[in-house]
């Protein structure tokens, strides 16, 4: 274990080595973008928008006392969506959907001695592989910001039009406290995730031995990682930014 | 030319080369032969730089490759072109950006330039109509003309072929062979081949070195294999019942 992280900080260093040319890495970068970022953003939005439909739902059945005012519903999905939901529970779905599709692209390029043609030629293969995705991953935050609109939206569309609340009701409540910091507490938090969305699944696709089995059991274990080091992340972030 | 002297490798304390020396010529397909286990894969990589030599020196044209620094290493390997045994071309790129793949990362060439140049190499290797199909759509044989026009397009010195002509039928593989040799003499490249095909090394087997347990006991070359009295090489290429027949018959029609 102790042993992994390691190989996994000395990757992340050995990536800045002997960059690839500009005029390569910027093709490269743009390609990681739609492929990780774009391509997510389908999954992202539907998830997104039933998500905040059932918070909105769930917080509506839930606070049925009279005496409380029922625009706390809105200031409750708000809450939900910017605070986890959108950072956290996207970021452990995207460790399956772009954790495995970096794992097994760059597990099946060891496994078919891609990634040992780029070394022979004299190309720093974790700089050609990996660092494209960490910069893709620099956009990630724009990923979560839509989602936690379109969240927020899904709150609004099933509270308001099953009758739990009226839309000035849900909107006094999206407004009502709203902590600036929290936006950027949710935005510190997601572009830690998109770091370790990036690099985690790059490690266990690029240091894998094998076949093609062994390619779908590296894919799962970096789900599995990826996941927990989110889960980790997100506890510690939490207690230093908003203890 | 690539000088090899006494080179020793081990692996957790296993010792796979041991100390071994031989002359691979400029111009001449040089293979390097062996059963499974005789470190004929580690000899390839240790000449490739992918492993380090224990000790001994790896001498190309006159240049110690341990002794050089980063960037003269580097500047070594962007003369180096190797085929793999399964081709190992990009996926995620078809026939003409395979090829154009050393071009746009070692050289300063234009656009129209490297286009030219990967056109003149296809053409070299005779593959025919190809340029926009991606690696999984085109055969086996065809996969490793890619990745023999993909080694050759920035001119290398040195070509390094990892059984080339492995999952092929008999007669790719003798055109695969042919077409190394023709590029070889052609581009005035040293060639090593690491092989246990015995077609190639009747074929193709210029200079040929035998490695048995991490050790070089025999070199010569594809006339003097099948004449000598070496018992680990009969032991090699007469290997099938119908070649130790052959052998008899032969022997018994000496006599």
């Amino acid at each position: 274990m102790l042993k992994s992280i390691g190989k996994y900080f000395i990757m992340l260093g050995d990536m800045f080595k002997s960059p690839t040319k500009w005029r390569i890495m910027k093709n490269l970068i743009f390609k990681e973008i739609d492929e990780l970022i774009i391509g997510s953003l389908g999954i992202v939005c539907f998830l997104s928008f039933f998500i905040g439909a059932v918070v909105t739902i769930q917080t509506a059945l839930n606070l049925n006392n009279p005496l409380i005012p029922k625009y706390l519903i809105g200031f409750t999905a708000r809450q939900s969506i910017i605070l986890e939901f959108s950072p956290t529970f996207i970021s452990i779905i995207m460790a399956g959907r772009m954790g495995s599709y970096i794992t097994s692209s760059i597990g099946t390029m060891r496994v078919t001695e891609q990634i040992d043609a780029l070394e022979v030629m004299g190309i720093n293969s974790l700089n050609y592989l990996v660092f494209p995705k960490l910069i893709a991953s620099i956009t990630y935050p724009f990923l979560i910001a839509i989602s936690m609109f379109i969240g927020i939206f899904g709150g609004y569309f099933a509270g308001v039009f099953a009758g739990y609340l009226s839309s000035e009701e849900f909107i006094y409540g999206l407004q009502d406290s709203f902590t600036p910091y929290h936006i950027v507490y949710a935005f510190i938090k997601t572009a830690v995730f998109g770091f370790l969305l990036a690099t985690i699944p790059s490690y266990f696709g690029y240091y894998m031995q094998g076949g093609a089995l062994e390619v779908g059991k590296a894919s799962t274990k970096s789900f599995v990682w990826t996941s927990v080091a989110i889960i980790l992340v997100n506890y510690i972030l939490t207690q230093i930014l908003l203890s | 030319m690539i000088e090899v002297r006494d080179i020793r490798k081990s692996f957790d304390g296993k010792e796979v080369l041991k100390g071994i020396s031989t002359v691979y010529e400029k111009g001449k397909t040089n293979l390097i032969i062996g059963q499974s286990g005789s470190g004929k894969t580690v000899m390839l990589k240790t000449l490739l730089g992918v492993h380090t030599p224990d000790s001994g020196q790896i001498i190309f044209d006159g240049q110690d490759y341990a002794a050089l620094d980063v960037i003269e290493k580097r500047e070594i390997r962007t003369q180096i072109g190797m085929v793999f045994q399964g081709s190992a071309l990009f996926d995620s790129m078809n026939v003409e950006e395979n090829i154009a793949f050393p071009l746009k990362m070692f050289t300063q060439k234009t656009d129209k330039q490297i286009k030219e140049r990967v056109q003149e190499v296809i053409e070299r290797v005779n593959l025919i109509d190809a340029n926009l199909k991606m690696p999984s759509e085109i055969s086996g044989g065809m996969q490793k003309r890619v990745a023999i026009a993909r080694a050759i397009v920035n001119n290398p010195k040195y070509l390094f072929c990892d059984e080339p002509n492995s999952g092929l039928d008999p007669k790719t593989a003798i055109v695969i062979d042919e077409l190394i040799q023709e590029i070889t003499h052609e581009y005035q490249m040293t060639t090593v081949i690491n092989t246990h095909d015995m077609n190639s090394v009747l074929q193709i087997g210029e200079h040929i070195v035998f490695l048995k347990n991490g050790k070089l006991v025999w070199t010569g070359n594809s006339q003097e294999i099948m004449h000598t009295e070496n018992p680990d090489i009969i032991d090699f290429v007469y290997s099938s019942d119908l070649l130790k027949e052959i052998r008899n018959f032969h022997n018994k029609k000496k006599i």
